[in-house]
């Protein structure tokens, strides 16, 4: 092969490498949820009340306890499961019992769940249970969104702040 | 898993066929693929050096400082950032061949496992440099990778509380994040340093640097990409909203959508089986090798050369230990010896022409010996029969040898190229055994032993010991740089030899002609 040609052959495989690195450093692209949707991200930590009320000590269960262990209350360490029910324009999409973390069942209950629904106009319930109760719920909110196509609603859970937080 | 090999081993082959069509044997980029990680790695180093210069961490600032590059200093930190983001794309991709590569030729098994076990963390670091880079950037596609890569960990038991709620929402993010990233992205890259150090601890003379044309060629190519084809962002991050329609970079996030879209456990499983069958890989089976070289100290006499020639570290010398008169002796470590030969080829006693005493050269491999090529040499010699009687020896790796056998040609296969001493070449024409002598061998620059093609062209123009003697007529001997595809231009070789033999008539033997000047030097 005469020496031009040589590099003629060089010079296109440079290119043709160049171009292959080119290309697929961004292409093909891709779209993470249809173009005409909407996510709706549900994630928080909460820690539910104990599973047990704390009992209050007697003088004479104090008294046989080390002096620098005597507490007036023995409270148990787990803590409720959270029930949280999630629904949008009336249908739930989200319906589920958290237990609390840890070993012991004594940390907070966490949820990350993101949902794609249609863009526009919706209602959204959302309930949380963390009590003893067995039925109905502690705190439930709800609110009409009309969320934008692509758009990202997160919903928090701050028991402090009054309940769901919409952002 | 062989013929998954053979399978890779044909198609390497093939496209190394090709490029050597139009690159120099030395430049040869499946030839480099190593030295080419190495180049790109500097390349990414130096331009990534010259980004951080301008580069601002912080939720607000990470992305403007990045647009300030791209559109206002767009010919010089503009510029680097492309570098440094193409640079690491060819990095992926020649590190991904080399695997293949090195997997397709055999090269991870038996005593090479290290050279896998070290190359794999290497890959892995990588990754998770390149993936905190684009996380770095805070744009669509930094979103998309930092919800995707921390959603993917919090699968894992270990993190009090989800890592994905730092990307909640616009207000749950902090600036902190940034600075770890940051770190990250520096200390990972220079942790691969550490175990590609480690990489090339088992092999003599790593071939860390490409040939400076191909580093012209590539590093030009990465500039002109850069410059026609600038790496920008994809618009600031927005928590607020889906990034939508991103262009990855299939190198480093072609796994993405599946995490994303394939359950945590699932993902997960594939992940872990996937790097444990890539570490176990090596024993999956071990490799049945020949016994490791050996060492006869009746004839060694400490001379270093096979110290010198062996490609794989596996011979040092010691202090002599049997009180004869020489300063070492050799040792091989049978656990980095790959039973090449090429030591065997090296030593002053590995010669055909004794007959006084046994064929039992300073060192050898006791499953393919100097004596059993003697052999075989002799064997073959009285086989062959015509007017140009040829001796091919052949290199059992690049394997074309047999197939050209016949009646006047004789075969005689070696472990390497570099096996052969020299003087076997004298043996064969100086005792009649054949006309003329060829060795083939894999492609020129792509020993499967590294060295041994290399050390034979030097040891044939009596640049390396041992030398071939002057009295041995050049134009009786051939070296063809064949490979595993090349019978076809072995088969035209010995033609182009045998007629050119026939040309010079029959070899006038030292005993029956006059003595030479290059006689009298060589003797």
């Amino acid at each position: 092969m005469p020496k031009y040609v040589k590099f003629a052959v060089q010079a296109l495989f440079y290119a043709a490498f160049v171009a292959a690195i080119g290309v697929f450093s961004a292409w093909p692209v891709y779209r993470q949820i249809p173009e005409d949707s909407a996510q709706i991200k549900l994630s928080f930590n909460h820690g539910g009340g104990r599973l047990q009320d704390c009992r209050k000590l007697t003088s004479e269960e104090l008294a046989k306890l080390p002096s620098t262990q005597r507490r007036p209350n023995n409270c148990a360490r787990e803590r409720q499961p959270i029930a949280v029910q999630m629904l949008v324009d009336g249908a739930p999409i989200y319906d589920a019992v958290l237990k609390p973390s840890g070993l012991s069942g004594d940390g907070q209950a966490e949820t990350y769940k993101k949902f794609i629904v249609p863009a526009g106009k919706h209602t959204i319930v959302a309930r949380l249970r963390d009590s003893k109760r067995t039925e109905g719920f502690d705190y439930e909110s709800s609110f009409e969104v009309d969320l934008a196509p692509q758009q990202n609603l997160a919903i928090d859970f701050k028991a402090e702040q009054g309940g769901f937080l919409f952002r | 898993m062989d013929l998954l090999r053979r399978l890779l081993r044909y198609g390497f082959d093939t496209g190394e066929k090709l490029l050597s069509l139009a690159f120099p044997a030395s430049w040869n980029p499946l030839l480099n693929l190593g030295a080419l990680g190495f180049f790109f790695y500097w390349i990414v180093t130096a331009s990534g050096i010259y980004v951080y210069i301008f580069f601002d961490t912080g939720v607000a600032q990470a992305f403007a400082s990045v647009e300030y590059m791209t559109n206002d200093q767009w010919y010089a930190a503009g510029l680097m950032r492309s570098l440094h983001r193409y640079a690491s794309d060819g990095l992926v991709a020649v590190m991904l061949l080399h695997i293949l590569r090195e997997f397709a030729l055999d090269h991870y098994r038996g005593v090479r496992w290290f050279s896998w076990a070290t190359g794999l963390p290497v890959l892995v670091l990588v990754y998770f440099a390149g993936i905190s880079g684009y996380w770095l950037v805070w744009d669509k596609l930094g979103q998309y990778v930092a919800i995707v890569s921390t959603e993917w960990l919090d699968h894992l038991p270990f993190f009090g509380q989800p890592l994905a709620r730092n990307f909640l929402s616009p207000d749950t993010l902090e600036s902190r994040f940034f600075t770890l990233m940051i770190f990250m992205h520096i200390a990972i890259p220079l942790i691969a340093l550490v175990v590609l150090w480690l990489h090339l601890q088992r092999i003599v003379k790593p071939r860390i640097n490409p040939p400076i044309g191909l580093a012209i060629g590539t590093g030009l190519s990465l500039l002109v990409l850069s410059a026609v084809a600038p790496a920008t962002s994809q618009g600031a991050a927005n928590l607020a909203m889906v990034p939508g329609r991103i262009g990855l970079d299939w190198f480093y996030l072609g796994a993405y959508p599946l995490l994303e879209k394939l359950p945590g456990p699932a993902t997960w499983s594939a992940a872990v089986t996937l790097f444990i069958v890539m570490a176990a890989i090596p024993w999956l089976p071990p490799m049945k090798r020949q016994r490791a070289a050996s060492v006869d100290l009746a004839n060694c006499n400490g001379c270093n050369r096979c110290m010198n020639d062996c490609p794989y570290n596996a011979i040092t010398m010691q202090m002599r230990s049997d009180g004869r008169p020489f300063e070492g002796e050799a040792v091989v470590n049978p656990d980095l010896c790959v039973s090449c030969g090429i030591c065997a080829g090296s030593c002053p006693t590995s010669t055909p022409f004794r007959r006084l005493s046994e064929l039992v050269p300073g060192i050898d491999l006791p499953d393919r010996t100097i004596a059993a090529i003697r052999a075989d040499t002799e064997a073959e010699g009285a086989r062959i029969a015509g007017p140009a009687r040829i001796m091919v020896y052949g290199c059992v790796n690049a394997g074309v040898a047999t197939a050209c056998r016949s009646s006047n040609v004789g075969v005689v296969t070696l472990n390497c190229t570099g096996q052969l001493p020299p003087s076997f070449i004298d043996y064969v024409i100086s005792l009649n055994l054949a006309d003329g002598v060829i060795i083939a061998g894999c492609t020129e620059n792509g020993c499967y032993n590294r060295f041994g093609s290399k050390w034979t062209i030097d040891r044939l123009a009596s640049q390396r010991d041992p030398h071939l003697r002057a009295r041995v007529p050049r134009e009786r001997i051939k070296a063809v740089w064949a490979g595993r595809l090349g019978v076809a231009k072995l088969r035209r070789e010995i033609a182009a030899l045998e007629t050119s033999l026939k040309g010079l008539g029959p070899y006038r033997h030292h005993a029956d002609r006059a003595v030479t000047p290059e006689d009298r030097a060589d003797a």
